[in-house]
């Protein structure tokens, strides 16, 4: 194993080709490798490897086992293992050997665009070394025209790129010739591609591959996975034999701790601003920390916070995706060099380039699922042999729970069911129109080919042919296109593209990367003119999205970028802010957790719950909470739920606890207070947790239950998930989002035209209202079903709530009680926390929450 | 899961129904908005309606952009909504009835149809506005620049106004926002001073321009928005709204 502190020899690639490593390499020691595929490594290979002392690892020789043999492969492992090099092994193999042939030998295709330039200049090293004659290009989004244009004259042999950019290289007309040599697809960070519409996208974007260069094999690289099968199918043509699996060699188990403060643990909210002192004598004793958190106005909080207590001067740095790019380089490139001690971040650093010698990982809140955990916890001792060093800070008490389950979870290295996402029908249209632009297409020959990718193996042709029709005229029952058709029939039958205009804007738009709408945040400076203020614009601080900033009157106050600044109003170029003294700010009202609970934490969560015989791991205040639940109300199995009703004030609550997560718990709330207002129960509101949900009404619930009136059964009963459910969808914004985003993934309405660059607020027509004349004249057209596939997916997580509505048929227990039990004092507090204001709120909330609590806690 | 979500009955996209709370005064004249968008003048019995854009839709066809092309039905349903619930005797289009100037030909002839029978019915006149400088002559009703409703001059731009001069127009798409509970919520509206009132574009495709941008500089004085709601108007001072 690699020799501490030898980083110039650390593996390349591990997940990513994290890459501040600067050599491509593999890891020393005793290698136990199969001779068959030994003999697959030509001497060159191994002398190169024994000049560093290093010799190749197994599962690397496997790989190049199956290469040998023309097979795709799926390679399982841990952050660490080498992978990337295991993926680039085989063509460098091939290509050293050097068989005539010309263009691209083996595409590699990563989603992040910021690896491409490292991964190629890490391949440098051995290929130079060896000698070998192999040349190695990228092409991104930012390559230069002239760059494509020779790369499509003169291939290189290795191209390393993104998923987007193979679309559209397979929807240029040269593809053929391109592609024609191909020999070997790598597919980087699969596990995480696959389960996004990008993932989608690739799938159909591969079938155009393999139609080109059928004898090209595919290798997938993946992190530790729940169900690698899915990505084994997923990884070679629909109806073939799933590629076959290697397993890496597991690293060394992380050291998990909890934060076990000694401050009060709060009841609610994501702050965790308890433990700063905590979280800063964390930071002074190590070396180099990452400090995660959820989402980034936590990151601005954490990061004001610590540079409160930074008595000491610590360099310690901001990280998160809304900061400006050049900012967010500064502090990667600071990071590298060794010069910060802490940086605080969001999942923008989750994956790729190990930027330096991370030795402690702090989460601040719950890390949502195990996978995640597991992830972020690899960022620190980036070496398979020495375990990772990592601290949990929850920020509520729900919150100990769930970084203990995580924690237990984590150290079995237990992951999270994640599955690929499949059948998008606005993806769908969007490949058919690539599929024009690479040249004149035959319907069936299409249909065929889509069909071959794992994701679209159950598309029906009615289903194909109601997006080609979409494609072309806009698919409208009313035929009123025609003349202005994007596809058009040649006398052979063929389709082909009307008008090379379209080509142009299909390059400009193609992706599914829907961002929300941002506005740039400059700093500004204010200028007395003529006793009047007169602000100017300077350097761009970041992004921030639009919603956010037109909710802001000029003279509030927002954290961002890590400094309180006051808004100045907008100019044509974005917002304008400028520094304050002020120390209080409105901070950016973020939804708590942008993830969701995982369904397999969730599951551990309630175990815990359940057993009391665990609770003497948990601090003594979380236990002394749950005793007291016991002991007021009940604390419920594993398989059941709790629902609890009590009157407060002058209004009557309901508290469920179906642990699902707060986009389930939303939706939950929509449907249920529906059904409640039909029972005439008269609901007045609802507020969903992570774990909880409460709904208040004027009508007494506890009556209503008790006498038979409302039965809890049939007020969960899974039939809500029908026509309750379509008909609020319908009408709910999140279907006009997921809307407009299958408009634009679709081509329906573009986000960038040939010579101008569009911004979503310019876009020709507002998406709601095309949302709103759809619905009323054409209810089934094909966009809608596409938003409403999404909308069940991601934004409602209907399967979850029918895996959920099913699980507790029969097990609903419920409390009718006087006043608010221990474990309902969370969910309570959140009501009203979606829009605080200044401090006037604050102190009411603090003393509302004070009085909660004692009626909580009294026994009898 | 097939998405067919079933319209309610009479649903539409744009609800309508006129005010019987408010009241726009204009030179001692009473106006009354309407939920869709549309303007009531009981003294003359006649329905103001601005900017319908038909056939915007099929406008940005032709350049490759496929919106469903229902929108002029959808407004001609909107229009025809607001004449069964309001029982005007005439009919008032405020300029840019039309997208362009081909909008005629594109017309789907179901659609013409409905437009030439509201023509029959009602006494109609179509006021020219940018979009449309000269509107179809063949779907009846007459074509005028301006129109003067006893003291009020109705025209499609806003002018410069002299002493004692009053005028409704529409042209500028007017939209207003007000911040509540911290949510911002932002309709199309109405706006009037005392001199001028400036209603909301009534097609089922039009966008709007918030009541601060620039367009709006130096068109009134102390002014009030009338904003429609989902299912009702609400009357704001300039102060509240941005």
């Amino acid at each position: 194993m690699i020799g501490k502190g030898d980083r110039q020899h650390r593996a390349m690639g591990e997940g990513s080709g994290q890459g501040n490593s600067h050599g491509v390499g593999c890891v020393a020691g005793k290698a136990k490798s199969s001779w068959s595929a030994m003999s697959h490594l030509p001497q060159r290979f191994h002398d190169w490897f024994a000049a560093r002392g290093w010799s190749p690892r197994d599962h690397q020789l496997a790989v190049l086992d199956h290469a040998a043999k023309g097979d795709s492969v799926l390679l399982v492992s841990p952050t660490g293992g080498g992978k990337t090099l295991a993926g680039f092994l085989p063509s460098l193999v091939e290509l050293a050997q050097g068989a005539k042939r010309s263009g691209i030998h083996t595409l590699y295709v990563s989603p992040l665009k910021a690896l491409a330039v490292d991964i190629a200049r890490n391949l440098e090293a051995p290929v130079a070394e060896m000698g070998l004659p192999v040349s190695v290009e990228t092409r991104t989004g930012d390559t230069p025209y002239a760059k494509r244009k020779r790369q499509r004259e003169q291939p290189p042999d290795i191209l390393i790129t993104t998923p987007e950019q193979v679309s559209l290289l397979v929807a240029d007309p040269g593809a053929a010739h391109m592609l024609r040599d191909l020999r070997c697809l790598i597919l980087d960070e699969l596990h995480s591609i696959v389960i996004s519409k990008r993932g989608v996208l690739l799938s159909l974007a591969l079938t155009r591959v393999a139609t080109h260069a059928p004898q090209a094999r595919r290798i997938g690289l993946s992190a530790t996975v729940a169900d690698p099968d899915a990505l084994r199918a997923w990884l070679v043509p629909a109806g073939t034999t799933p590629a076959p699996l290697v397993l890496g060699q597991p690293g060394a188990p992380p050291s998990i701790r909890i934060l076990k403060s000694v401050e009060r643990v709060p009841w609610s909210g994501h702050s965790a601003l308890y433990a700063i002192p905590e979280i800063y004598a964390e930071i002074k004793a190590a070396r180099m920390t990452l400090v995660f958190v959820n989402t980034r106005s936590q990151a601005e909080m954490v990061f004001q916070s610590l540079w409160e207590a930074n008595d000491d001067h610590l360099p310690i740095a901001l990280h998160h995706g809304s900061l400006d790019v050049g900012q967010r380089r500064k502090v990667e490139a600071a990071m590298a060099r060794g010069t910060l001690r802490a940086v605080v971040c969001t999942s923008t650093l989750d994956l790729g380039i190990d930027w330096g010698d991370v030795d402690l990982v702090i989460h601040v809140g719950a890390p949502k699922g195990s996978s995640r955990l597991l992830q972020r916890i690899g960022r620190s001792n980036h070496r398979l042999d020495a375990p990772s060093e990592a601290l949990l800070v929850p920020s509520n008490r729900f919150e100990v729970l769930e970084c203990e389950a995580a924690r237990q979870a984590a150290k079995a290295n237990a992951q999270d069911t994640q599955y690929p996402s499949v059948l998008k029908l606005d993806v769908l249209a969007q490949h058919i129109l690539g599929r024009a632009c690479a040249g004149p297409f035959a319907a069936d020959a299409l249909f065929a080919e889509v069909t071959g990718a794992w994701t679209y193996r159950n598309l029906s042709r009615e289903d194909f042919d109601k997006c080609l029709d979409y494609v072309a005229t806009g698919g409208y029952a009313l035929r009123a296109y025609e003349r202005y058709a994007k596809l058009k029939r040649q006398a052979d039958g063929l389709l082909r593209l009307s008008h090379p205009r379209l080509a142009q804007s299909y390059r400009l738009n193609v992706g599914t990367i829907v961002e929300e709408e941002m506005l740039k945040v400059r700093l500004a400076h204010v200028k007395k003119r003529l006793g009047k203020r007169v602000v100017m614009g300077g350097r761009v601080l970041g992004e921030l999205e639009e919603w956010f900033l037109s909710q802001l009157a000029v003279g509030d106050t927002f954290l961002f970028s890590g400094e309180v600044l006051r808004f100045e109003g907008l100019d044509e170029f974005g917002a304008l802010a400028t520094r304050t003294t002020s120390r209080e700010p409105m901070i950016p009202s973020y939804a708590g957790g942008k993830f969701p609970l995982s369904t397999y934490l969730a599951e551990r969560v309630r175990e815990m719950l359940a057993n009391p015989k665990v609770w003497v791991t948990l601090p003594p205040q979380v236990r002394d909470w749950l005793s007291l639940q016991r002991w007021k109300s009940v604390v419920p199995k594993a398989n059941q739920m709790l629902v609890e009703t009590f009157p407060r004030a002058d209004k009557h609550y309901l508290v469920a606890y179906p642990f699902e997560g707060r986009l389930a718990h939303q939706s939950l709330g929509m449907l249920l207070t529906r059904r409640l207002e039909r029972k005439g129960a008269q609901p007045l509101g609802f507020v969903a947790s992570e774990y909880a949900l409460v709904i208040w009404a004027v009508r007494d619930l506890s009556l209503l239950i008790g006498n038979g009136r409302l039965d809890l059964a049939a007020l969960f009963d899974e039939d809500m998930l029908g026509d309750d459910l379509e008909a609020w969808l319908a009408e709910s914004n999140l279907m006009k989002r997921t809307f407009r985003n299958a408009a634009i993934i679709g081509g329906l309405i573009e986000r960038r035209q040939p010579g101008l660059e569009k911004t979503g607020r310019q876009m020709t027509v507002n998406t709601d209202l095309i949302y709103d004349v759809l619905r009323t004249h054409q209810p089934d057209h094909i966009l809608l079903r596409a938003g409403w596939d999404d909308a069940a997916d991601g934004l409602v997580d209907v399967h979850r709530l029918g895996a959920f509505l099913k699980r507790i048929r029969g097990q609903i227990v419920h409390r009718a009680l006087d006043t608010v039990s221990p474990l309902a004092v969370p969910v309570l507090l959140e009501i009203g926390r979606e829009s605080i204001y200044g401090e006037a709120h604050d102190a009411l909330l603090a003393e509302a929450a004070g009085e909660l609590v004692d009626e909580a806690m009294w026994l009898v | 899961m097939p998405f067919s979500p079933k319209p309610q009955a009479n649903s539409s996209t744009r609800p309508c129904g006129l005010s019987r709370t408010h009241k726009i005064g204009l030179g001692g004249l009473e106006f009354l908005p309407d939920l869709s968008g549309a303007l009531y003048a009981p003294d003359f019995k006649a329905l103001l309606v601005a900017d319908l854009h038909l056939e915007k839709g099929s406008s940005l066809a032709r350049r490759g952009v496929h919106l469903p092309p229902y929108d002029t039905r959808e407004s001609l349903r909107q229009l025809r909504a607001v004449i069964a619930a309001v029982k005007p005797e005439r009919l008032i289009f405020l300029g840019d009835s039309f997208h362009d100037g081909e909008a005629r030909q594109r017309i789907d002839a179901g659609d013409l149809s409905e437009l030439r029978a509201l023509t029959g019915d009602f006494p109609t006149i179509w006021i020219a506005g940018n979009h449309d400088p000269e509107p179809p002559e063949d779907i009846g009703g007459g074509i005028m620049g301006e129109v003067a409703l006893g003291p009020v001059t109705l025209r499609h731009e806003p002018r410069a106004l002299g002493d004692g001069e009053l005028e409704i127009a529409g042209h500028l798409h007017p939209a207003a926002s007000v911040a509540q509970r911290g949510h911002r919520i932002r309709c199309r509206c109405f706006v009037a001073d005392t001199r001028r009132l400036i209603m909301p574009a009534f097609g089922s495709y039009t966008g709007a321009l918030g009541i601060s941008s620039a367009a709006f500089a130096g068109l009134f004085g102390d002014y009030h928005v009338w904003m429609l709601g989902a299912r009702a108007i609400h009357r704001f001072p300039a102060g509240k709204v941005r």
